[in-house]
């Protein structure tokens, strides 16, 4: 008996180790065969970012003109982060958001991009490159991008506080975040951040749930209050967390949120059926509120707006024909067909002049200049957004660019913010 | 069929007796060749699952465990041995007491949402098992009435909880309802974004979960024992609490398991329902591992595993299924 057990034992294991060897071996030839050694194969670029980016038009047409395929792999915008971090070989350029990088640069996945060889570097928006517009400096709370674009060398950790040649992300889209409202659901006038926590509001206000923007939009409207001032509210103290919280869970438990929201298709219901007017949005959600026929205004608030920024960057593990090929298709991107497909979208590009060359003079005007729409507006797949007459919410590129007053951020104290905003989302 | 039969002289014994005399059966049992297949054999077959197991669940699994023991930073996890993730799961609950820390705020609301959602999914499922199992006459009408019962599973999941967005909400159709009938001036708040819609959502999504095992058990259940019960003079209230509720306990439990673990794990109701407005484990879980600290997030999914676990083994206690199915 005791010698029939022992050899079902071995055998179990044995044929489970034989197993998973056959496993590994099969995995091994996938491997081999998964990538054709032939030298003149057209090159692919595996694309990583958020689906926001990512228009099928744009890789269609960079087929064309580059002869490179694009291969999108599309994910929420803290799973960039995250694959970046854990799976730096899954891509082979990656658009990111600025306020990424103190998370990216240090974990040696991401390399500096060669501003000579950027054809249009130093025709980069100056807000991006010196956090100017039109000479103006505009508030640098948060991680504002001038502040992490430069890299003292190819394959730097840290940050270079002076321009330098090589740099961390080529600017994709960027913009100035606000609060969105229903105008035709809200009495009087809505002018400050102060209105996210206005008692006025009780029960139709919204906020996110993604805490680093979320503190940050809270933080705007308790100083528009007069409660608290900070010192960067990009990058709180413990203390100022704390006060920060305190005051939101006090507005929660006064019943001030109807809901918040982590996924941008959520607010766009939130807003759409009324469940709430006022709340933090992002610009294309108002867009999409906006095309389904329901008012929606991305209002423009005295105290400024809060930036973002998004940039294509290149992982470390990148070499030869790929590498040139994103080069490639980073000068492609800047040259013009590309920022004007994304800024009918609303967004603001790399370089301000080929997007201009690029679209029509009376969509120059109506989202760059901030003037009365000459012609209807359509989006980029044709339908109609806005009528002849209207005009851009905040006005012009300098208007609205020019009131950044914070950027998005990863605070210092990142890890004791989120557990605070846990306990936030638990009172 | 004879098990079912002895089952009912069998109720009211101790568990913890019939549960060791079972035991040294089965082993005897178990020494005992039966058949004239090689013993491998068995192994082999049941090795295929074996290995997704250990591959699937086991290896995370102590993965995670590993894991809630590392130090992270912004960008990094290191391999350590600290409790301080532990300690952070449990951050203010001894200075806050008898306040109540995160933690245990999140267990607490979740634990509510188990209780309603547990007794409700009860009676519900209960009674259409109990009218599928002894009112339906035929099989094919039983089929056809089963059929009925997972309708809410032929859409995902998402889609049938946002569906109840125009439904209950300020400008739904229930509010439309009570304000055209008078009932209330303005549009009731409470429905949507609120413990109300989640208790609700998740009672509509889990019914299935009690009804099924229910039913299994009541269809097992020998007819022949309730027209004795009648014979004997039961009226029918009698039959239900000491024939029928005794013999579907298997059921029961089953369902409840079902029930309890999935409540206690889930955050995409409660987050879309509540309006992520309440708090839950799993919603906990997600965001830390959003910014990447991983260790925290492991330590709180083992810290929920364990409270998973202990629940289901209180709720083994009460009822031996093995031996009952």
């Amino acid at each position: 008996m005791i010698t029939l057990k022992e050899t079902r034992g071995g055998v179990t294991r044995r044929s489970i180790l034989k197993a998973s060897a056959m496993l590994a071996g099969a995995g091994a030839i996938t491997k081999v065969t998964g990538f054709p050694a032939i030298a003149q194969e057209k090159v692919t670029l595996r694309y990583l970012s958020t689906a926001v980016n990512q228009a099928p038009a744009i890789a269609k047409k960079a087929g064309e003109d580059l002869g490179i395929t694009i291969q999108y792999i599309t994910s929420t915008t803290d799973d960039v982060t995250k694959r970046v971090i854990t799976q730096p070989n899954s891509f082979d350029l990656v658009d990111t958001e600025y306020f990424a990088l103190p998370k990216l640069l240090p974990s040696g996945n991401i390399m500096g991009l060669d501003a000579k060889k950027i054809k249009l570097a130093d025709k980069i928006a100056s807000v991006i490159r010196d956090g100017t517009v039109d000479g103006k400096k505009v508030g640098l709370d948060g991680t504002a991008p001038c502040e992490v674009l430069y890299l003292p060398d190819e394959q730097a950790t840290e940050f270079s506080k002076e321009p330098t040649e090589f740099l961390t992300l080529i600017p994709t889209t960027y913009n100035a975040d606000t609060l969105g409202i229903r105008p035709d659901l809200i009495k009087g006038k809505v002018d400050s951040w102060a209105a996210l926590l206005d008692p006025k509001y009780k029960g139709r206000a919204a906020t996110l749930n993604i805490p680093s923007i979320g503190i940050m939009d809270a933080a705007m409207a308790i100083e528009a209050r007069g409660d608290m001032k900070y010192g960067d509210k990009g990058n709180m103290t413990r203390d100022e967390i704390d006060k920060t919280i305190a005051e939101l869970i006090k507005a929660k438990r006064a019943g001030q949120f109807r809901a918040f929201w982590t996924d941008f298709n959520e607010s766009v219901n939130l807003m759409a059926s009324g469940e709430v007017v006022i709340q933090s949005m992002w610009s294309p959600a108002v867009t999409a509120v906006r095309t389904q026929g329901i008012p929606c205004t991305y209002q423009p608030l005295k105290e400024g707006y809060r930036g973002w920024a998004s940039g294509f960057g290149l992982p470390v593990s990148i070499d030869g024909r790929e590498k040139d090929a994103a080069y490639e298709f980073v000068n492609w991107f800047l040259s013009g067909w590309a920022g004007a497909y994304l800024a009918r979208q609303g967004y603001y590009t790399a370089v301000l002049e080929t997007t201009k060359e690029a679209m029509e003079p009376y969509e120059w005007a109506y989202w760059f200049e901030g003037k009365p729409a000459e012609k209807d507006i359509h989006a980029p797949d044709g339908k109609v957004m806005e009528k002849a007459g209207a005009s851009r919410d905040g006005g012009s590129y300098d208007e609205r660019m020019s009131h950044v007053a914070c950027w998005n951020a990863v605070m210092d104290e990142n890890i004791y913010m989120i557990r605070k905003w846990n306990e936030f989302i638990a009172a | 069929m004879s098990d079912t039969v002895e089952a009912p002289t069998r109720v009211g014994a101790p568990n913890i007796r019939r549960t060791s005399g079972v035991d040294t059966a089965a082993g005897d049992a178990r020494k005992r060749r039966t058949s004239w297949t090689p013993a491998w054999v068995a192994y082999l077959q049941a090795a295929p699952m074996a290995l997704v197991f250990f591959l699937f669940f086991v290896l995370p699994l102590i993965a995670t465990l590993v894991v809630s023991f590392w130090n992270y930073t912004e960008y990094s996890i290191e391999p350590a041995f600290v409790l301080s993730n532990y300690h952070d799961v449990f951050y203010g609950c001894v200075a806050k007491f008898p306040g109540l820390c995160t933690t245990f705020a999140t267990y607490l609301s979740t634990l509510k949402f188990v209780a309603i959602v547990w007794a409700t999914t009860l009676l519900i499922g209960f009674t259409v098992a109990y009218f599928l199992a002894f009112h339906i006459r035929t099989l094919p009408m039983q089929i056809a009435l089963f059929m009925v019962c997972t309708i809410p599973f032929w859409t995902s999941n998402v889609i049938r909880m946002i569906s109840w967005i125009p439904l209950l909400g300020r400008n739904g159709l229930v509010n439309d309802l009570l304000l055209s009938l008078g009932i209330v001036d303005t549009p009731v708040e409470w429905l949507l974004y609120s413990d109300f819609a989640v208790a609700l959502a998740l009672v509509h999504l889990y019914t299935l979960f009690m009804v099924v095992p229910i039913f299994n058990s009541m269809m097992r259940i020998d007819r022949s024992l309730i027209e004795a019960a009648y014979d004997a003079g039961a009226s029918g209230w009698q039959t239900l609490t000491n024939v029928i509720i005794p013999l579907v306990k298997p059921g029961i439990l089953i369902g409840s398991i079902f029930v309890v673990t999935i409540v206690t794990g889930d955050y995409l109701t409660i987050g879309i329902m509540g309006g992520q407005q309440i708090a839950s484990v799993g919603k906990t879980i997600q965001t830390q591992i959003n910014f990447l600290q991983f260790p925290i997030a492991a330590a709180n999914a083992i810290v929920l595993l364990a409270v998973v676990l202990v629940t289901i083994w209180g709720m083994l206690r009460l009822v031996d299924i093995r031996k009952e199915l």
